[in-house]
């Protein structure tokens, strides 16, 4: 954590030292702003459906709202409604929201991508799922279901035993639309993926190539869309919710994502947190960290040397002894369920003794293997020709198209919420936010590689931590109600630094023990939108360098 | 083995074995056929040993599954100990597909064009919960309810996901069953048209039920009724 003082007496409108200053921010908006509510993580403000986007514009020119978080729909009983989640990349603690009610015949709302880019694919989304349709938008189409779907599975009407027409012959030749085209054509179609080695997962790539250069790329998504955030409405706040966010970002990132599930709802139901869970929760989020920034290491040498090379074979070799130390943790190797509301699941494994020599052994050893991977990875002439100013992405375009975590930070956006919104242990340890400046796929390979020695402190501080801890203290789990009912239309939107940037929970409460509506945030949705700016006019492998560097998990972009 | 050492008395399958025999070929597998360089089997028996002892396997990751799978490949657990351990990146070249993850109805149509373009003969492992009913996710409205909804799977290997060593389990227990060529025919269940929604079966639904190919649909229309629940 860098214990600079802030610099910056030059504030924002509707900014003060101590936050944001909502009333001032309301007469900002004038008479675009019809109504406020009251959010448990920040205000919002209800505008017309025709006014969005000047009543955004507004807000990211004068005060400063530069990071359109996550766009959340929902249906209630007499009205659509998107909420535009909005923070500040210089200081995320200043958030707002932006409230857009729509009839239930008329369900059409003025786009937002003219303000923010990443608006485009997050409201897609929100007509694919809840059927609200957007004016100006680009490009409305569904993007998670299949074109053919009918219906809008997470609309209140929607049955889901109504008959589905998806049909094999749909995809029986993908090219046919490109050799029925114009045979004088300057430029080739090419698929990519759903099953291609370099997608990381299921996605589809289409490509139109002018030469060996791309001209341009457009993403398909939903080849594992999950139905994740409806089996969370079903589920229980207590228990029935906590085992699926492992299964968001599945690359050993477990612990990552129970946390920001766990955040949203400990501040939504005002739970607290024994420290020394606290201490355990920082301790095991960073040992998923570094396994996760192995595999994406691991990967993304499997893209550039194009075959399972000695890199992939020495990261799997170390994610294996991060994987023991987290099996021995919590009794699984990929799917932790560790996290539970109030604390953890159970103490450290006896003998603690044991998990300390070993946790202290990879740590001790780890200098000495990172120093391999920088020798065959980031100091090998060949990755560099790769990776060095190839996959540009500006710091503006970062911003604008919501990117965070690695992607964000190797374009020199100094944004990582375990430092500026803090949560756990983390601001009492001593650590730093990695950031490149160099914006191309070598900084953002730079950034996870110097990351993983960050966590490697984190994990150093709080082994020494927990070994001091006196035995009549380690209280593990507060008390929770067994069965949890936040107040009615209690509403949050939290999040938490993941492995791959910036994971949000969104929840409504409706009294019920089950949420009315979750919504997640997924960083790598936002981050894979940007994959266009950064290979539009590259060659093809530079294309695939980049996909591999932005280390998306396609569990989490689908979900 | 020189030819000017006839005075040496030989044995007799240093005799038969004759010259020009490199004693780097003389693997443990050739001695053990003893003093004969010659063996007696059927075809089908030879080639099913061939087949259940080198299997390529296709690189095909799905969702969490493939996660561990990649540790099935890895050092550790080395799948490539018991002759089935080489991905190959083009289902052209790959005799087994392992499905590792769960199967959505934008997905199916894909995973079923990928198995089409195998050659034969082909092995399914379906890995962990999902490719058996769709595990975890089975309520979701998207999923589809195990991979045998869309092709035949030879071994099913439970977990969520399934560890490495479950895995390897798996895998040898298909090269066991090819080894002895062992099939069981395992069919695909046909999408039956058996309602259509809750409507009347009037003049209307009918005409659109006719034309909807059955074999065509990649999801049941009655989910809820689907012997796979």
């Amino acid at each position: 954590m860098s214990l600079e003082e802030p610099s910056t007496p030059e504030l924002d409108t509707g900014e003060t030292l101590e936050g944001v200053d909502y009333d001032a921010l309301e007469s900002l908006l004038g008479e675009y702003a019809i109504g406020r509510e009251s959010h448990v993580n920040a205000e919002a403000f209800v505008v017309r459906p025709d006014e969005v986007q000047a009543a955004l514009e507004l807000l990211r020119d004068e005060a400063g709202f530069d990071h359109c978080s996550c766009v959340t729909a929902q249906e209630y009983e007499d009205r659509y409604e998107s909420i535009y989640h909005l923070r500040k990349y210089d200081d995320p603690t200043q958030e707002v929201g932006v409230v857009v009610p729509t009839t239930k015949d008329d369900p059409v709302s003025e786009s937002a991508n003219e303000v923010y880019r990443t608006a485009d694919w997050h409201e897609r989304e929100a007509y694919d799922l809840v059927g609200i349709e957007y004016d100006d938008h680009p490009d409305l189409r569904r993007i998670l279901l299949p074109e053919t779907w009918q219906g809008h599975p997470l609309s209140l009407d929607y049955d889901q035993e109504q008959p589905q027409v998806v049909e094999f012959a749909e995809h029986a030749n993908p090219l046919r639309e490109d050799h029925a085209a114009d045979a004088q054509s300057d430029t080739m179609f090419l698929n990519i993926g759903p099953h291609h080695p370099a997608t990381h997962g299921v996605l589809h790539l289409k490509t139109t190539l002018d030469g060996e250069t791309v001209a341009d790329v457009e993403s398909d998504i939903g080849y594992l869309h999950r139905c994740e955030e409806q089996i969370c409405q079903n589920g229980t706040y207590r228990h029935q919710i906590m085992p699926y966010p492992d299964r968001w970002d599945y690359i050993s990132a477990g612990i990552l994502n129970e946390w920001a599930y766990a955040r949203a709802a400990e501040d939504m139901a005002d739970i607290d947190v024994p420290e020394y869970a606290q201490v355990i929760r920082t301790m095991s989020a960073e040992m998923c960290r570094i396994a996760s920034h192995m595999l994406a290491v691991a990967t993304f040498a499997l893209d550039i040397y194009g075959d399972f090379t000695a890199i992939f074979m020495y990261a799997m070799r170390d994610r294996e002894v991060m994987q023991n130390l987290l099996e021995d943790l919590t009794g699984q190797r990929l799917m932790f369920n560790y996290l539970r509301l109030g604390g953890v699941a159970w103490d450290l494994p006896e003998p603690r003794e044991e998990f300390f020599e070993q946790t202290r052994d990879f740590l001790d050893e780890l200098p000495g293997k990172l120093e391999e991977f920088h020798d065959m990875i980031t100091s090998n002439e060949i990755f560099q020709l790769r990776c060095v100013n190839t996959g540009v992405l500006d710091p503006e375009t970062a911003k604008s198209y919501g990117a965070t975590g690695p992607v964000a930070r190797g374009s020199g956006v100094d944004y990582d919420i375990r430092r500026d919104d803090p949560y756990g242990y983390y601001d009492e340890l001593d650590w730093d936010v990695v950031t490149e400046d160099g914006c191309d796929n070598y900084s953002r390979v730079l950034v996870r590689m110097r990351e993983v020695e960050e966590s490697a402190k984190i994990i150093e501080q709080c082994v020494d931590l927990l070994e001091e801890w006196p035995e009549d203290e380690r209280n593990i789990q507060s008390n929770v109600p067994r069965t949890l009912k936040p107040d009615a239309d209690t509403e949050i939107y939290r999040s938490v630094e993941g492995a791959k940037g910036e994971l949000g929970i969104y929840m409504r409460a409706d009294g019920t023990d089950k949420p009315a509506r979750f919504k997640i945030r997924s960083p790598c949705f936002s981050n894979l939108q940007t994959l266009p700016e950064m290979s539009q006019g590259e060659y093809i492998p530079d294309l695939i360098a980049s996909l591999g560097s932005l280390d998306i998990v396609l569990g989490e972009v689908d979900r | 083995m020189s030819s000017d050492n006839t005075n040496t008395p030989q044995t007799t399958q240093e005799a038969r074995m004759g010259e020009g025999v490199d004693s780097r070929f003389n693997s443990t597998l050739r001695e053990a056929f003893g003093s004969s360089p010659f063996i007696l089997t059927k075809f089908d028996k030879f080639m099913n040993w061939v087949r259940g002892s080198s299997m390529f396997m296709l690189q095909f990751g799905i969702a969490c599954c493939s996660i561990e799978m990649m540790h099935t490949y890895g050092v550790k657990h080395d799948l490539d100990r018991f002759g089935a351990g080489v991905p190959r990146a083009s289902p052209r070249q790959a005799d087994v597909i392992i499905v590792p993850g769960t199967i959505v109805s934008k997905f199916a149509p894909r995973m079923k064009r990928v198995y089409d373009q195998m050659p034969e003969p082909k092995f399914v492992v379906g890995m962990g919960s999902c490719t058996i009913s769709g595990g975890p996710f089975q309520e979701g409205y998207n999923v589809i309810k195990g991979a045998e909804e869309v092709i035949p799977v030879d071994i099913h290997v439970p977990g969520c996901p399934p560890r490495p060593e479950a895995l390897v389990y798996g895998v040898a227990k298909l090269q066991e069953r090819i080894a002895n060529g062992e099939s069981a025919p395992v069919t695909v269940s046909p999408y039956e048209l058996e309602q259509f929604g809750d409507l009347d079966d009037d003049e209307l639904v009918q005409h659109l039920a006719d034309q909807i190919d059955e074999d065509e649909l990649v999801m049941r229309y009655d989910w809820a009724e689907s012997p796979s629940q």
